[in-house]
């Protein structure tokens, strides 16, 4: 970007190499995880000394791996729930906030945000105690409740993002051509804040499917959740199946942030 | 739904929520640490005594602040400089530093935590080529360390500290660094005088982002850091699921929380005096 002085450059050959480094380190674990999963090996060799499926094949097993297709299952379901119950409930805030230009709404955003930086253990024990105390059994149902507050800063930003910028004129004019203001949300504000909307959605589906904290504590023997289940298979004798979810798992990231990017600019809401 | 009528209203069913879900659960969270049991059928100070009485329990504090401390030092390192190539990245590069640094935060942390299993292992990706270059002869323990831990923890928090840094970076006018460097500022005076006063606020979000989830990531604590290594997160999971003390468990989750939020006050203080310097 300019022409750089002796000294200079020594410095930006330092700042060239330093994001090199980080940029090995961001990407490497990806491409090691998804180069192990076709390993022969039984052992965590790398490189693996030969290639198979056979840990895919053994992964999409019905029977033995039963009780990791049970745990996926109620983890995408819990995520969709999640998904669902925290963008609703932030998409409301987010209006109410980008409306009003009163001080408590700062106030609120920023008591809205707290949970990002509470730590989940605390909030993931304070959920069991909270829900063993009102003598509620472990449930799915709980556990959205649980990953709903986490995840409703995610889609509370992004959908945040998109109603500042709503030009207020545009629902004043619908208001004022006679529609109600259900009809109003439905035909103008909500298509004008899709992308954030849609962004918030899928941040806060990939918060509970990836959630640990929160179903450390509140999930049970019934209500398995996919994280869980491949921390018990990492922790005890090492699983290479482990290997083949995981490559999945950043399969479906990968293809879920192309499809997200190219719809709604995900990459981008999330650096903003 | 017009502007005038009440938009407070829109932000009551989110805050009943939190209310119920999320504040109410907390101050359970603090009336057990002050019970004798978990059924608060009586009060005390046992829960408190146990976890601050201990000097294990201290040493688990002390680690475990140390760790989110060293983590956050780790991916500054890396994602300052990644942040100002991407600032002076064309269009394609800067696409994919972006995506770099967004893929990781949506695998799994379990995945993440895995491949550093695979990365630091005894037949791993790391002893393999220091055996392979010939500058060991045995392989290294990198599992169940601490500095095996913070470089696993600096990858899987680093987008936690780069997405608010590219914010931040990408509001800096380029007119304003080729005014420093027109004026004869040197690149290093214009990072210094320029770019770090307006990284700032993206260097403070980050920093307390990575710090409150490396002192909390539970699993990667666990599988990479192993049993010699203590810290909180660990602690509080044996004495709530394991031991079934549940104030103690209180008291040390509350800890835990105390600590976090110390540290990202002082973070926010100290970004905000780096301002106004």
């Amino acid at each position: 970007m300019h022409r750089y002085s002796g000294g200079d450059r020594l410095l930006v050959l330092l700042i060239v190499a330093l994001a090199g480094i980080g940029f090995l380190i961001l990407v490497g674990p990806v491409l090691v995880v998804l180069v192990t999963s076709f390993t022969s090996s039984r052992a965590l060799r790398f490189p693996p000394p030969g290639l198979t499926l056979q840990w895919y094949r053994d992964l999409f097993d019905p029977v033995r791996s039963a009780q990791i297709h049970v745990a996926a299952g109620n983890s995408l379901l819990v995520a969709a729930l999640t998904a669902i119950v925290s963008t609703a409930l932030a998409t409301a805030a987010a209006l109410a906030i980008a409306r009003s230009r009163a001080g408590w709404a700062r106030l609120a955003e920023g008591g809205f945000m707290a949970p990002l930086v509470l730590p989940g253990i605390a909030f993931g024990l304070a959920a069991l105690m909270f829900f063993s105390w009102l003598r509620l059994p472990p449930s799915l149902a709980l556990l959205v409740a649980g990953h709903a507050m986490i995840a409703a800063p995610f889609a509370l930003r992004t959908v945040g993002a998109a109603a500042a910028g709503l030009d207020p004129a545009l629902e004043e004019s619908s208001a004022a051509l006679g529609a109600g203001p259900w009809r109003t949300f439905r035909r103008v504000t909500l298509p004008l804040i899709m992308p954030g909307v849609a962004a918030g959605a899928f941040l806060a589906f990939v918060s509970s499917l990836d959630n640990v904290p929160v179903s450390l504590f509140l999930a049970s023997a019934q209500t398995d959740m996919l994280p869980i289940r491949l921390w018990g298979m990492m922790e005890t004798a090492l699983d290479v199946r482990v290997a083949a979810a995981s490559g999945v798992l950043v399969a479906v990231a990968f293809i879920l942030l192309l499809v997200m990017d190219r719809a709604v600019g995900l990459a981008r809401r999330m650096s903003g | 739904m017009a502007t005038g009528n009440g938009p407070w209203k829109l932000a009551l069913p989110l805050a009943l929520a939190q209310v119920l879900f999320f504040v109410a659960p907390l101050l359970l969270l603090v009336a057990t640490s002050f019970a004798t049991d978990e059924n608060l059928r009586d009060w005390g100070m046992r829960g408190w005594r146990d976890a601050l009485a201990d000097s294990f329990h201290l040493q688990s504090v002390l680690n475990t602040m140390r760790l989110g401390a060293l983590t956050v030092l780790a991916t500054a390192l890396l994602a300052v400089p990644l942040a100002l190539v991407h600032m002076a990245a064309g269009p394609t590069l800067r696409r994919i530093i972006l995506m770099a640094a967004v893929l990781p935060l949506l695998t799994s942390v379990v995945v993440r935590t895995f491949a550093w299993i695979v990365i630091l292992g005894r037949e791993g990706v790391i002893n393999a080529t220091l055996l392979g270059a010939g500058i060991i002869t045995a392989p290294v323990a990198l599992l169940q360390t601490e500095h095996g831990l913070i470089l696993a923890l600096t990858q899987i928090e680093m987008p936690l500290m780069l997405l608010p840094l590219l914010a931040a970076l990408a509001r800096i006018d380029p007119a304003l660094l080729d005014a420093s460097a027109s004026l004869g500022g040197s690149l290093a005076r214009t990072l210094w005088k320029v770019v770090l006063p307006m990284a700032m606020p993206g260097l403070v979000a980050g920093a307390t982002l990575v710090f409150a989830s490396a002192s909390t990531a539970f699993i990667s604590q666990g599988v990479i850091g192993g049993g010699r290594l203590n810290y909180l997160p660990a602690l509080v999971w044996q004495q709530a699921m394991v031991v079934f003390d549940w104030p103690l468990a209180a008291a040390l989750a509350i800890t835990l929380m105390a600590s976090v939020l110390m540290v990202a006050g002082a973070l926010s203080l100290l970004g905000s005096r780096v301002r106004h310097a």
